[in-house]
């Protein structure tokens, strides 16, 4: 009695820190997220099933058959029971065909690419309901939203209307991350040159948090963006707000923006370049480059032949911050305004033909500069433009042709 | 380890008289299997795969041309027939080479020997050849996923065939050195698995690669 | 350094002074204590004369018993670094929250979770089994050594040179800031310029060559060089948990080394096979590193499941119930692994049905994981168990082991795994089973064979203090993870804003300080048993009453492992022969025919450091001269023929004598 009392209050506090803290995954605001949290219940109900017998009679044996219990049982030689192979082998089997045809169809109707059919448990989705459309683009390290029909853009920070349905459409400028609104809906990557789809419904109006959830270098941590769901006169009021700030995304606007930078603060475009997100699926918004699509319409028509050298400079894509004179980005010098500590770029970055006058002489005497990390946060992060380019032994004059 | 390359005893071949089992082996009669062959099976075997996932690269990759040169404008079928009969005939003169080492016959073998290696020689010359011409035409191994999938499958078959050719006359000095003694039998058969393992694949390669991708 | 720039860089490479991270408080306190400790240790060897001994006795030897020791030892220093790199994460996101920004910046805190990640798997849980399976898995099949002893050793110091490698770039320039897989772009050329990936490259590559060598050697030495008599079926289940093991070894490892190929080729010629652009695709590296990736997992459980078989069955002191369901289980498994890999990126989005076959297989692997845990289960009931420290270990797996595969079933859900992937609780679920499963598991068999390798038991009260204390540590350490997961926290985090979330990572780092205690009585068990050896003292070469074969002979074993090969009968051969009354002979021996200890091995593994560090900083003279070296050495390395010789028969009698002479005084 004692012993359990004592049990209680030792638990206590754990239930105290749990009722305290935001489970966000098991209390969603999105049907989506609502309906994934059941079957995360559901899941682990159908396994605790398995689970709890088999731990209670792990203890159990072990207790009972322990070396001083001369009391209990002994058979050295007990090694084969038919019946019982046949239980545990199938008991394992039913409970993973249940959890099986759990997944089939949990599988299917969850799918991120699949349009809604309902806004939650007790509403269907009405005919002629017009999704939401967002564009969503993850650069080092913040988040571009594109809202087409309202044609307005954002960063690091996106609003949707209650009970509406949302379609998002997201990609990538550099490297791969994952597209996270715990309270709506769950992940799915954002990578570049690729898009991938994720439809959502948010129906509670409130501020949540965002983010990537698949580390993309050194300014992941801080890859944080606000999920905004609000009336539709909210929601109206929110965009006015946007079109108000007067700042249109432009081409090289976005070039800007693109640059590699951290804690960005939350912006609003009035208008947006045409066909923008198009051009940064396509890793084409670099003026001159040749976009995916083109060369793929190329490529199933079985190439361009063997005079196409100058499609290859108009291809390149992944060395522009190194071509442009930002320094590479993300896992080795980021926005953190530290220097890598190799300053030569690996041979592969070189476009061959101009290879030799890439490094100017004595480059790898640079001292490294700016060893300040901390400091250097906040200032790169309200103007991406005054990157470290100071420090960058790679002439940014010669690499442009 | 030694020579006696007997079958496995089971415990049968141990039973004592009456009903006392044999825990034992007394007289030392069992003597492990040699392990070489089956052990350079499995080396093989892994190999294998790393020319699949090469493969299965270049099945993603191949028609990544870039806006560039594809196959049908950079193959040259004649040169890619001329160089697989080169590794073709060096295996049936490796087959040759076996058969006199069988023979016990030395010189026989080393001229065999010789003979498969002068044909490698060529293939790798002639491959040599069509890398150097590909990438004078601009074709480079960083122009596209097709070329770099292409150059690093067809290289690292080169490479292996290279590589052969190195072991190849290392075992040649060897077997002059000390003979045909079981060791050196046992090298020179690994080397024939790898040989014609090699040219399984460039079959694989001939086919996937330049047939496929010409016609 | 140098007035001509070209000619510094044509003798250094990208190498220069600045590489010497002078200006890291954290890492110039790591020189300092690794520099004090080598000193000791090389003034220790020096003053106690011990480098004849360590280099004739122990580098260059074949002897499997040797090598899976100094592979164990290898696994023990990493856990070391590895864990250290766990304690300043712990550290780190217990304290940087708002303001606080904590004391790693993300450049360095990026470097020690993916070095955290590549150590743990490569250079301890890998050493750990392979060193396991060497020691133990001749011994169990009564035969003499591996069967090809000279690569054994060979792959050894492959594995020390990857581990060096890894080492190297605390000290002279960085690891990978990637994460433990390094996808691409991230770790491309462009993204990351540094030496970092290349670091990384180059030490999984060396490690993994070892890796698959040792795998075909003990392959072939289990198909091979069973005692006669000892069939497939009759095979102990650490035996049949090693074959499979390697099995996967072989079938896993050149996938790995395609792929990092790819990647190297990616970084140093600039070819498209993961770039964004021109025609790459970074979706199949990440296909291609998990179809390794996936089946690792099972190199890593399979012979810790094996361990847990032979613990049961010894200290339930009772046959294994259902000896052949558990080979089947682990064949399935074996086979299964390879069907799983796409559920490491459900997220990718390829798509229901893809997703649902994926998450299908999946959870298929738990039936016969499930199957297993009722076998162990019955072999406890109706036994009598001895709770032992080996056996603590395996009731702590059971429980713990079985929770996390209930999360990793659920994490198969794909929709369930689009909101808990990346998230802490991932990271709670697959430490659950490694540490819960893989490190338990190795730490149990340290304990159970300890007695076989040194002829003394483990001291039983520090190993049980561990034991506690990497219990409840553990379960500090990652229960708060579940949670954070849920709360919706991601992985690789370095800095948080919300502070309500503090208290958890703090609850985390009290676990991770337990497990330090448990690390730390570990240290103390190993050396309050060396001071107290005499009374641990195993004579009779069967100390815990054992079933298998290693047991017939003494502690530790001669060279040659058995005076005469054993015929087996039955299953627990060892077990059948004292039953059936077995006596030791006490004459008649003959000579042995043993392998030769060599120099080659150690010194391959020397010139592949290094080649790889060369090949990091672009030193290129250096690459190719110790290229042509390792080829030099590796061709020399065939014209030697004299590689075995016989023990003469006076050895075999005076070293059987002693033990004879030894029995006869216990009894």
């Amino acid at each position: 009695m004692t012993v359990r009392f004592l049990r209680t209050l030792l638990l206590l506090p754990v239930f105290g820190l749990l009722s305290g803290c935001n489970m966000v995954l098991m209390n969603p605001s999105g049907d989506i997220a609502m309906r994934q949290r059941d079957l995360i219940l559901a899941s682990t109900g159908l396994m605790l099933l398995i689970i709890i017998p088999v731990i209670a009679a792990t203890l159990f044996f072990a207790w009972r058959y322990r070396q001083s219990n001369t009391e209990a049982a002994y058979d050295p030689d007990w090694h084969h029971s038919t019946h019982l192979e046949v239980l545990i082998w199938s008991a394992p089997l039913v409970i993973v065909v249940a959890l099986g045809a759990l997944t089939w169809i949990s599988t299917h109707t969850l799918d991120p690419y699949r349009p809604l059919s309902r806004i939650d448990a007790s509403r269907p989705l009405p005919e002629g309901v017009k999704p939401l459309v967002v564009e969503v683009v993850a650069l080092d390290w913040k988040w571009l939203f594109f809202y087409p029909d309202q044609g307005i853009a954002t960063v690091n920070e996106i609003a949707a209307p209650v009970d509406v349905p949302i379609t998002f459409k997201i990609t990538a400028a550099t490297v791969m991350n994952s597209f996270f609104i715990p309270a709506l809906a769950g992940q799915i990557y954002a990578m570049p040159g690729m898009e991938t789809k994720l439809h959502a419904v948010i129906n509670k109006a409130g501020m949540y948090e965002g983010q990537s959830a698949n580390y993309s270098g050194s300014g992941f941590s801080r890859m944080n963006f606000r999920f905004i769901g609000l009336d539709q006169a909210g929601f109206d009021a929110w965009v006015a707000k946007a079109k108000q700030a007067n700042k249109p995304l432009s081409r090289d606007a976005y070039l800007e923006l693109e640059r590699p930078s951290e804690r960005e603060p939350v912006r609003f475009y009035s208008s947006v370049d045409s066909g923008l997100y198009g051009q940064i699926l396509n890793m084409c918004a670099v003026p001159g480059k040749m976009c995916m699509h083109e060369m793929m319409a190329i490529d199933a028509k079985g190439g361009a032949g063997k005079d196409s050298h100058a499609n290859r400079a108009r291809l390149e894509y992944d060395n522009r911050y190194a071509e442009r004179g930002d320094e590479g980005n993300a896992a080795t010098v980021g926005g953190s305004g530290r220097e890598s500590h190799s300053s030569e770029q690996p041979q592969g970055m070189k476009p061959k033909s101009i290879a030799p006058d890439v490094t100017p002489r004595g480059a790898a005497e640079q001292p490294g500069t700016g060893h300040d990390g901390h400091a250097g946060h906040g200032d790169h992060g309200t103007s991406p433009s005054d990157g470290p380019s100071g420090a960058d032994p790679v002439a940014p004059g010669q690499l442009n042709k | 380890m030694a020579a006696h390359s007997t079958a496995a005893l089971t415990a049968e071949d141990f039973q004592g008289p009456g009903d006392t089992p044999v825990f034992l082996d007394a007289e030392g009669r069992h003597h492990p299997e040699n392990g070489t062959m089956l052990g350079f099976w499995l080396y093989l075997m892994s190999d294998c795969l790393i020319f699949a996932a090469l493969f299965a690269v270049y099945a993603v990759l191949g028609r990544n041309y870039a806006a560039g040169p594809s196959p049908k404008d950079l193959f040259d079928l004649k040169l890619v027939a001329l160089n697989t009969s080169m590794l073709l005939f060096s295996s049936i003169t490796y087959g040759f080479a076996m058969l006199a080492m069988e023979k016990d016959d030395q010189d026989r073998m080393q001229l065999w020997l010789a003979i498969t290696g002068l044909f490698g020689l060529c293939f790798i010359g002639l491959e040599l050849y069509e890398f150097h011409h590909l990438i004078h035409e601009g074709a480079t191994p960083q122009r596209s996923g097709f070329l770099s999938a292409f150059f690093t499958l067809v290289g690292t078959h080169g490479l292996h065939v290279s590589l052969g050719l190195v072991w190849l006359v290392v075992l040649m000095v060897q077997a002059h050195m000390r003979g045909l003694g079981d060791a050196n039998k046992r090298r020179l058969l690994c080397l024939s698995m790898f040989w014609h393992f090699l040219d399984v694949v460039w079959i694989g390669v001939f086919t996937f690669v330049y047939l496929m991708g010409v016609l | 350094m140098f007035s001509n720039p070209d000619l510094q860089k044509l003798l250094f490479g990208r190498l220069t002074l600045d590489a010497v991270p002078l200006h890291e408080p954290i890492l110039l306190i790591t020189f300092a204590m690794v520099g004090l400790g080598g000193v000791a240790v090389l003034g220790g060897l020096t003053y106690f004369r011990l480098w004849g001994p360590l280099w004739r006795d122990w580098f260059t030897s074949v002897d499997h018993k040797k090598i899976g020791i100094m592979y164990i030892v290898l696994a023990l220093v990493m856990l070391l670094r590895g864990f250290a790199d766990a304690l300043m994460m712990r550290a780190q996101q217990a304290m940087a929250f708002g303001d606080v920004e904590g004391y790693l910046p993300p450049h360095h805190y990026d470097q020690i979770f993916t070095a955290h990640g590549v150590i743990m798997i490569f250079f301890v849980a890998m050493p750990l089994v392979t060193g396991l399976m060497n020691f133990v898995v001749p011994l169990q099949i009564g035969a003499r050594d591996v069967a090809f002893p000279f690569l054994n050793n060979f792959s050894f110091w492959m594995t020390v040179a990857g581990a060096v490698t890894v080492m190297a770039s605390l000290f002279v320039g960085e690891f990978a800031r990637t994460g433990w897989l390094a996808y691409p772009p991230l770790s491309g050329p462009a993204m990351s310029p540094g030496v970092g990936v290349d670091y990384y490259i180059w030490a999984l590559q060396i490690a993994g060559i070892g890796t698959l060598l040792s795998g075909i050697n003990l392959i072939a030495t289990i198909v091979k060089m069973r005692a006669p008599g000892m069939s497939m079926m009759k095979m102990p289940i650490f035996t049949w948990t090693a074959l499979c093991t390697n099995i996967l070894i072989v079938a896993a490892f050149p996938i790995l080394t395609a792929v990092l190929a790819m990647l190297s080729l990616d970084r140093y010629v600039g070819t498209h096979f993961f770039s964004n652009d021109l025609g790459g695709n970074p979706m199949m590296y990440v296909n291609l590193i998990w179809i390794w990736g996936h089946p690792e997992v099972y190199i890593l459980i399979l012979p810790a499941f094996g361990v847990f078989s032979e613990i049961t069955a010894t200290f339930s002191r009772k046959r294994l119930f259902g000896y052949a369901s558990m080979v089947y289980a682990t064949v399935v498994i074996t086979i299964l692994s390879y069907l799983v890999w796409l559920h490491h990126f459900f997220t990718m989005g390829s798509g229901a049905s893809v997703n649902s076959f994926f998450g299908i297989t999946t959870m298929i692997i738990s039936i016969p994981t499930g199957a297993k845990i009722f076998n162990w289960l019955f072999t406890m009931y109706k036994g009598r168990i001895d709770f032992d420290v080996p056996m603590l270990w395996t009731v702590g797996f059971m429980v713990t082991f079985t929770i996390g595969g209930m999360t990793g079933v659920l994490l198969a859900v794909p929709p369930a795994d689009f909101v808990l992937h990346n998230s802490l609780f991932l990271i709670a679920h697959f430490h659950n089973v490694i540490i819960g499963g893989v490190l338990f598991g190795m730490l149990a068999g340290i304990t159970y064979w300890f007695p076989k390798a040194f002829g003394y038991k483990l001291d039983p009260f520090w190993g049980k203090t561990s034991f506690w204390f990497w219990l409840t540590g553990f379960w500090f350490a990652f229960a708060p993870l579940y949670v954070l997961g849920l709360m919706g926290v991601t992985r690789r985090v370095q800095h948080f804003d919300d502070p309500s979330l503090q208290i958890w990572f703090i609850i985390a780092a009290f676990g991770a300080f337990l497990i330090l205690l448990g690390i730390a009585s570990f240290a103390v068990t190993l050396v309050v048993s060396f001071l107290r050896r005499e009374e641990l003292r195993d004579v009779t070469g069967d100390p815990w009453n054992g079933r298998t074969l290693e047991w017939a002979t003494s502690s530790p074993p001669p060279d040659y492992n058995f005076a005469f090969t054993p015929v087996v009968h039955d299953h627990d051969a060892w077990w059948d022969m004292k039953k059936r009354g077995y006596t030791r002979p006490v004459s008649g021996f003959q000579k042995i025919h043993m392998p030769r200890s060599t120099a080659a091995g150690i010194i391959l593994g020397v010139l592949s450091i290094v080649f790889s560090f060369a090949m990091i900083w672009y030193i290129w003279w250096l690459a190719a001269l110790s290229f042509v070296a390792i080829a030099v050495v590796a061709i020399g390395h065939t014209f030697n023929y004299a590689r075995d010789f016989y023990i003469p028969v006076d050895e075999v009698v005076r070293t059987e004598n002693a033990r004879t002479a030894l029995l006869a005084e216990r009894v």
